[in-house]
């Protein structure tokens, strides 16, 4: 298993006057409603633990107010935590000063923001450059850097325009290309796509899948869209009121829901064209038995097109080359049907 | 017996009211109740408490008048120690002021014309103001109200100047410390709502009226107020999410300031500025009561020698200098607005 970049443990983070004081009821067991209510403080989040392994992308996924800003804010602390800890790359960022966690930020981490954020009196060429002046390099160096990003997010020729001079997809390259420039191991990415339409969205889903390919970045990337969630994560985590519901692979989460609330969340994707082969065959190293091979990384939807709706056929599933199991039809389409919770915080952490 | 002077009694603060009762200057008031004499006490038996009433029934109160003299002694006194202090620190602002009124009065007409028309230009890049302004001061020229212009002009230049040399870094204060704009906000509230005229009193007593830093310092403490406050309030509706990326990319708080907060808080910024010169301009004509030069003087001689033509002529130029100064730096404010608007 690859190792962690980041790692969040035991943590809480209560808003309000008294929050110290609050910790010891969140840690007793008392949930975000009735904290509310008996004390008027907001329970953001409670007792999170999470790993966020390097070269991975880290979806955390929640409905609105579930207190996914405030946790992806605890990484590069523009939240402090009211008790736990967070590890960045072996240092305990709580323990830094000022200057130590500036220098942090300018070259462990990067963000891209909803609203995209960018400078509107700066043009797009400063802008994407904006981490590399910040941190004092040259001009020259600056906009070379700058430039060869926003070549690679697609907007080589824009460089001496203004944000507002862009649309909202090309805005968000631009925060995507500044995020880049920084030249970081970790990226941030809170909501970042969540204010452009769909179409747009999707090729921007493929262009950081594209990245990813190349750059290996560790990405943390929040959304309240399942689709999106399903298509990026390694890792996903399900927040609700401030308590992580499930985490694990998100092929596992979708067959073994832990809660209902998932149940609900997963109820109205289409389910064949998210699952994949390999997590639905029999895990058989078989002979050679004369099926049709299907990769394992094929979704569902794709091995019922190949079957041309034969009910009882089967694929030998191969990964790499070599055979990995084998997929019968019959098991498709149990797959199919949306499973019902199997018990509580069941993850594969 | 006067009024109150049994509640004394009772009180038993008859020794302390004989002992302070020390007579003093009699005033009108007291010389017509000696005349008019007893009976009289019955006309009004309770009347308000006022210092006067009380004195009469215990002498070691003082009057009203003792009062308003005792605080002009008190400023007496405490104006020469104050002075020392003042008088260096505002010394540069009178030699500002003369020297940029002698400036644009020797300047050749066609030069001071061409300046003022290319500021214009520059500040604002809108071709329609540009020869309004050229048009405008053509005409003070033609009607020999140019000079007068000029030094008006001179020390508006040199009071907003100084008021954005302040203004700014006090806003910036007062926008970083909660605090502090709460014990600022009640001195800028007075300094707006005090009469223009009750600025001069104190500043009179303190300066002498042949001093140009006299009416330079009533313009400035009138006029700054607006560059604060919308510094302040600026730097305040900055939008979050920008600072925030600004943060989360290692900024520190000095370069927070200067690519996030001044430049997003520009056009707020440049709106105060707009309004101290309009401001400056409304005080530079009361200011001319105490001695500064300008359009504001012929105004005064069409009041002080009933001089109607004078006045009213006065009058409109100083109305056609406003509306030059507002455009051009309406103009300017809306070139930077341009830049900001449309932001998602
Ligand atoms: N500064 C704050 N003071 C008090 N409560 C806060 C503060 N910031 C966040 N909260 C509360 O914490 C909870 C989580 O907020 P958060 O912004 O993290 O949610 P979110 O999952 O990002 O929601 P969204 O999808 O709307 O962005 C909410 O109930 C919110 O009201
Ligand atoms: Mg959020």
């Amino acid at each position: 298993m690859t190792e962690s970049f980041v790692s969040i443990r035991n943590l809480y983070k209560i808003f309000g006057n008294n929050a110290p004081a609050m910790v010891s009821y969140a840690k007793a067991g008392m949930h975000k409603k009735d904290m509310l209510q008996a004390h008027g403080h907001v329970l953001g989040l409670r007792d999170i633990n999470v790993e966020i392994k390097k070269g991975e992308i880290t979806v955390i996924m929640g409905l609105s107010g579930s207190g996914k800003s405030t946790l992806i804010r605890h990484l590069n602390r523009l939240v402090d935590p009211t008790a736990g800890e967070v590890i960045v790359n072996g240092t305990d960022i709580m323990k830094l000063d000022r200057v130590r966690l500036q220098q942090l930020r300018r070259t462990q981490m990067s963000m891209v923001f909803q609203k995209f954020a960018l400078l509107p009196h700066e043009t797009v060429l400063r802008n994407a450059g904006m981490p590399c002046s910040v941190r004092g390099d040259g001009r020259a160096k600056t906009d070379e850097t700058a430039r060869k990003w926003l070549r690679r997010v697609g907007l080589a020729g824009s460089e001496a325009l203004y944000p507002h001079q862009l649309s909202g997809g090309m805005q968000q390259r631009v925060g995507l290309a500044r995020a880049l420039t920084s030249n970081s191991e970790l990226m941030l990415m809170d909501e970042a796509y969540s204010a452009l339409d769909p179409l747009i969205r999707s090729s921007m889903q493929d262009l950081l899948q594209e990245l990813q390919k190349d750059l290996q970045k560790t990405v943390v990337f929040i959304t309240h869209d399942l689709d999106e969630a399903l298509k990026l994560a390694d890792h996903l985590v399900i927040l609700k009121d401030g308590e992580i519901v499930q985490q694990g692979e998100p092929q596992y989460i979708l067959l073994n829901p832990a809660d209902p609330y998932i149940e609900d969340f997963v109820s109205d994707i289409n389910r064949a064209r998210v699952l994949r082969v390999r997590s639905v065959m029999e895990k058989t190293i078989a002979e050679d038995d004369g099926y049709e091979v299907l990769d394992g990384d094929e979704t569902l939807e794709r091995a019922i097109l190949r079957s041309h709706g034969a009910a009882d056929k089967s694929f030998a599933v191969h990964s790499d080359g070599t055979r990995v199991g084998t997929l019968k039809m019959t098991d498709v389409l149990k797959a199919l049907v949306p499973t019902a919770a199997t018990g509580r915080n069941h993850s594969n952490v | 017996m006067a009024p109150y002077e049994k509640a004394f009694e009772a009180l038993g603060l008859w020794s302390w009211c004989d002992a302070g009762a020390t007579g003093g200057p009699m005033s009108m008031d007291d010389l017509l109740a000696k005349a008019g004499a007893a009976g009289s006490d019955n006309a009004e038996s309770f009347p308000f408490p006022s210092l006067d009433v009380l004195h009469k029934a215990c002498g070691a109160i003082p009057r009203t008048r003792d009062m308003t003299a005792g605080l002009e002694r008190l400023f007496l006194d405490v104006k020469d120690p104050v002075k020392v202090v003042l008088d260096p620190v505002t010394q540069p602002l009178s030699w500002a002021l003369r020297n940029a009124i002698d400036l644009m009065q020797s300047l050749p007409w066609w030069a001071a014309i061409l300046i003022l028309v290319a500021i214009a230009h520059f500040a604002g890049r809108r071709i329609g103001v540009t020869v309004f302004v050229l048009m405008a001061f053509l005409g003070l020229a033609f009607i020999d109200h140019f000079g007068y212009a000029m030094q008006t002009l001179a020390i508006i230049m040199v009071c907003t100047f100084i008021c954005v040399l302040f203004g700014v870094p006090i806003g910036i204060a007062m926008s970083r410390s909660n605090r502090l704009e709460r014990w600022l906000t009640p001195f800028l509230d007075l300094l707006q709502t005090l009469p223009t005229f009750v600025y001069l009193i104190p500043l009179i007593f303190l300066f002498s009226v042949t001093e140009p830093k006299l009416y330079g310092i009533a313009i400035i403490l009138y006029a700054i107020v607006p560059s604060i406050r919308l510094t302040n309030l600026g730097i305040r509706l900055v939008d979050k999410d920008v600072l925030e990326a600004g943060e989360a990319f290692g900024m520190t708080s000095w370069q927070k300031l200067y690519r996030v907060q001044l430049p997003l808080a520009l056009p707020n910024i440049m709106a105060g500025i707009n309004q101290t010169i309009m401001l400056s301009l409304s005080m530079v004509v009361i200011a001319s009561l105490v001695s500064a030069p300008g359009l504001g003087t012929l105004v005064l001689r069409g009041i002080n020698k009933l001089e109607l033509g004078v006045g009213l002529v006065a009058g409109l130029g100083i109305v056609l200098l406003a509306i030059v100064l507002d455009r051009v730096s309406r103009a300017a404010l809306q070139r930077v607005n341009k830049m900001h608007q449309s932001r998602t």
